[in-house]
């Protein structure tokens, strides 16, 4: 076939040629620019997840709590009891912080937070996961900067807490940082908003900002393929109005609370056109708009660029012609614009006009329905080497273990961010029992004895050696910061940042990553009810680690029998659960934080036991429950000796232990091997806690007990807490002041 | 006694106050919209925090020309008692009721932490229940709380005792490193001169159940109750 369509007019919004006679063949006739545009966006990666859709399909997405399943709406919902329900997400935006950090970090708060209230849920919670390069590189550091400062401003200001996540950082996160924004909300089951335009004559009412040509092509452009740094792509990110976002939020609810909406979508990626039409789709109906309605900041706006622009605050309501004026009324009340700029039709065809003038007249069905890839998967070169660890390779230490210790404490990927949190209000809306900090934070919900747990996990360097291991352990991990605070896990939601699909090393990654996931989550129990994939991370060819991100939500039945990582008193035992003795084995040290920071090695084949880990989550919880866990902490980066250090350092007290062991301490007190915690109780209770543990048959070690104001182990370990506790918390703010 | 907590576009610790004053204290309460005009039912007004209209151009310089500002106004001259918290402190030194102005952080970085405040007079509706050098533990939130305020008036401010709260160690010692914001005197909260109206920047309403880190919030909403108590009976 001909194709009268110049290669760069494809580029610009990332079809391929084959796209796009796929779109001809299956239209019979060209699309024409306005059309072609709404293509591009709709059949984005980023709308469309034509790489990771035929992927994503074999995810676990039932539970018996399940009230919106993943992919569904726009967040994910379980039941929590007493008629409540949470909803929550986590969405990426990587490519926008890497051109304009502030804004792109801000806009990504905000859009998050848009698909929740989108369903009638309060947000409740912010959590992020975010990604660096190194901090002695100028553009890391002014990465880092405006990405805290964006998520600080907009969070702040749109008064929702945010109460944890995590920050890591390393090479290969240079000049592509990973903005990883997780919102989590909360309704009435019965208060639940579908996006869904559906019942012919029910109108469409654009509420919030105005259009601008901000962010046009952000979904095709920016998050849909590789991008050279060097390229000025700013026009393309958009700029937030967190106030707009605050009273956008509190006039939706009011609207929604108020039972007079038909549905409501959010205005995200790929702007009115993906908000349109895929509000049409669920809704199993046409639409006719007119973008001559769209209240505009900008003259001369063409339809092409309303459909596509990405203005931030902005919402959809689908409504019925009776409730027009009530709705536009409370609007109103809060200084809000209101406009009807369309109505739902019977039929599967969207019509945008422009006044008189028809722009587009597509068919739904096709516009959601993007060709799907299964790509060549082939397993990347560097893991034919990089799976290799022989103890030969790993000298003892010359160092004494206190240093060692004191090095892994000051290591960024370890040391304390109370610096960046302490610029985020974690404590607002007054539900914040455990705020950032610790292994999960714990929100209370008021006018119930529960509360939910939260966290994210997300370890690039594990799924670098091992994609499989990797998807799993993030998953394991991120449900053992839940079982430390005593919660059950309920659901997952995940968002995948890999680099570019279309090669074939990334794909297995992309692959084996989502395989482990899914079998994590089968042993575990859980759903995955939400995500979003992030592709094409890479600068300059080089792509980032495979860094799943999993946020998950855990509940307690009862608020108050919470834990925390903190030691509490002279005498307490202390148990690691989930191993009888102390690691050996070189294998231990694989992808661990000791291995790179003192040897300078990303080695070895990180590994997860999903019953055992089932088993470790399991005694914990239920240990927490029966009330005499007093403190409870996840073993992970930095391994056991660094647990511990973080637990007296919390505590503000020692521990004394006394364990032997072999000449490979750096193994033993650093190793990473999997499902371990390290917990404290009272002597009285050590006798049922042996009991239960040999009930559900989970393997442990009594380590030593709390006391003084030492961390001792033996002769190896002689380390003041104070002085531990200024290395670990000043490690960060003494580099960057440096 | 009713409380009642003010609501701009923008205002988000509306609903930790409420909540704090009726489901901890007891309390009657309700919220009062910012388009509002009458508000004679109410004992106490409430000025949450927030950002209030994004407080863009500068904190509070918006919210202080909504019409309810005018009532409050009228309400303060009447004796009503105002409390301004966070936010609502800066709205108060922008609409005149108070001296002084809350400028950007000295570090220039928002903050969200606990603090410690010493009692600097227990003379006023708010702090009737607290002893003099009392230490509270409060947390604060804010990135313009650097109160500021010419050296006359400063002067004026400390002889008539109008000084509430001194951010401090603590053991109660007031010195630069516990001042989190760049404060002058360490000054966290000041009334006027009837002393009927309260700023100050830290949030007492996050602090009034031990689960949620403590209880010391409670001891200035239990002076408020108090004190209307007495002057209604």
């Amino acid at each position: 076939m001909d194709i009268n369509i110049p290669k760069e007019t494809l580029d610009e919004i990332a079809l391929s040629e084959q796209e796009y006679i796929e779109i001809v063949n299956r239209l019979g006739r060209e699309p024409n620019h306005v059309e072609l545009g709404m293509f591009g966006a709709l059949w984005s990666e980023h709308c469309g997840y034509k790489h990771s859709k035929l992927l994503l399909t074999g995810l676990p997405s039932q539970s018996s709590r399940l009230i919106v399943s993943a992919g569904e709406e726009n967040a994910g919902v379980v039941d929590i009891g007493d008629g409540l329900a949470i909803a929550m997400k986590i969405e990426s935006h990587n490519h926008p912080s890497a051109v304009e950090p502030f804004q792109g970090a801000a806009t990504g708060v905000g859009g998050i937070v848009r698909d929740i209230f989108a369903m009638g849920a309060r947000p409740i919670a912010l959590l992020n996961s975010l990604k660096f390069g190194p901090l002695n590189e100028i553009n890391n550091m002014h990465l880092f900067n405006g990405v805290i400062g964006g998520i600080s401003w907009y969070g702040n200001c749109i008064g929702v807490p945010d109460v944890g996540g995590e920050v890591t950082f390393a090479e290969c996160y240079s000049g592509n940082p990973l903005v990883n924004a997780m919102c989590v909300g909360i309704l009435e089951t019965d208060g639940l908003i579908r996006a869904r335009a559906s019942g012919n004559g029910n109108l469409l009412i654009l509420v919030g900002s105005s259009t601008g040509r901000d962010g046009i092509h952000g979904a095709s452009g920016l998050a849909s393929r590789t991008f050279e740094k060097e390229r000025e792509m700013r026009p393309t990110v958009q700029v937030g109005n967190a106030f707009m976002e605050k009273t956008l939020i509190e006039a939706c609810l009011n609207v929604a609370k108020a039972g007079l909406l038909v549905g409501m979508q959010d205005l995200g990626a790929a702007g009115m056109t993906s908000s349109v039409v895929e509000a049409a789709e669920k809704g199993e109906s046409g639409v006719i708009i007119d973008i001559a309605k769209v209240p505009r900041r900008e003259e001369g706006m063409t339809a092409y660029e309303i459909m596509l622009s990405e203005s931030q605050e902005r919402m959809l309501l689908i409504v019925t012609p009776e409730n027009e004026n009530l709705v536009k009324d409370i609007f109103y009340d809060w200084d809000l614009e209101a406009v009807v700029i369309g109505q739902v039709v019977d039929g599967n065809m969207i019509t945008v006009m422009d006044g008189e003038q028809i722009e587009a007249y597509l068919p739904i069905d096709i516009l959601t329905d993007p060709p799907l890839y299964k790509m060549t998967s082939e397993v990347p070169e560097y893991m034919h080497e990089s799976g290799k660890l022989e103890m030969s390779d790993v000298p003892i230490p010359l160092d004494d273990p206190n240093i060692v210790l004191s090095k892994l404490l000051s290591s960024h990927n370890i040391a304390s961010k109370e610096m960046i949190y302490r610029q985020y209000d974690h404590q607002v809306q007054t539900n914040t029992i455990q705020g950032p900090g610790g292994d999960a934070a714990v929100l209370r919900i008021k006018g119930t004895d529960k509360a939910i747990a939260l966290t994210t996990d997300a370890n690039g360097r594990y799924c670098y050696l091992d994609p499989y291991s990797g998807g799993a352990i993030a998953v394991a991990e991120a449900c053992r910061n839940l079982a430390c605070v005593g919660a059950e896990p309920l659901a997952i939601t995940d968002c995948l940042n890999f680099g570019n699909p279309e090669r074939p090393d990334i794909y297995y990654q992309l692959e084996s990553c989502i395989t482990g996931i899914s079998a994590a989550c089968k042993a575990l129990g859980i759903p995955v009810i939400s995500g979003n994939v992030s592709l094409y991370n890479e600068t300059r060819g080089t792509a980032i680690w495979p860094t799943p991100a999993i946020g998950a939500l855990g509940l307690l039945e009862n608020s108050e029998l919470s834990t925390t990582i903190a030691f509490k008193d002279e005498g307490d035992i202390v148990i690691l659960i989930g191993s009888e003795s102390l690691d050996t084995d070189i294998e231990s040290l694989s992808g661990s934080e000791y291995l790179y920071l003192i040897h300078g090695q990303t080695q070895g084949v990180p590994s997860i036991d999903l019953t055992l880990e089932a088993k470790v989550q399991n005694i914990c919880r239920q240990s927490i429950r029966d009330g005499f866990i007093k403190s409870a902490h996840d073993c992970s980066d930095g391994g056991l000796a660094v647990t511990l250090a973080e637990s007296c350092i919390a505590g503000k007290i020692g521990v004394i232990c006394d364990i032997r062991v072999d000449d490979r301490w750096d193994i033993a007190l650093f190793s990473e091997s999997q499902s371990r915690i390290v917990v404290s109780l009272s002597p009285e209770n050590l006798e049922v806690f042996e009991e239960t543990a040999l009930n559900i048959g989970v393997p442990f070690s009594i380590l030593g007990i709390v006391g003084g104001d030492r961390l001792i182990w033996g002769s190896l370990l002689d380390s003041n807490i104070e002085r531990l506790t200024d290395t670990w918390k000043n490690a960060i703010a003494n580099d960057i002041s440096a | 006694m009713k409380f009642g907590i003010v609501v701009f576009p923008g205002t988000w610790s509306d609903g930790d106050c409420y909540y704090a004053v009726k489901d901890i204290l007891g309390q009657e309460a309700r919220y009062v919209w910012h388009k509002d005009q009458d508000i004679s039912d109410i004992d106490c007004i409430i000025i949450p925090g927030g950002f209030s209209y994004g407080d863009y151009l500068r904190t509070g310089a918006i919210a202080r020309f909504s019409p309810i500002m005018r009532e409050i106004d009228k309400f303060a001259a009447n004796g009503g008692l105002v409390i301004g918290i966070c936010n609502g402190f800066q709205i108060l030194c922008e609409a005149g009721l108070l001296p002084g102005v809350l400028i950007r952080n000295d570090h220039l970085q928002f903050r969200c932490e606990w603090v410690n405040l010493r009692i600097e007079t227990k003379l006023t509706p708010f702090t009737s229940e607290c002893d003099i050098g009392q230490v509270l533990q409060i947390p604060i939130s804010h990135g313009e709380g650097n109160y500021y305020v010419d050296d006359e008036t400063l002067d004026l401010l400390e002889r008539d005792g109008r000084v509430v709260f001194r951010y401090c160690d603590y053991d109660g010692s007031v010195n630069a490193s516990s001042n989190p914001n760049g404060s002058v005197k360490n000054i966290a909260g000041i009334v006027n001169e009837k002393r009927n109206v309260l700023g100050m920047m830290p949030h007492p309403e996050r602090c009034c159940e031990y689960s949620l880190g403590g209880e010391d919030g409670k001891l200035l909403f239990e002076s408020i109750i108090s004190t209307i108590g007495v002057m209604k009976s």
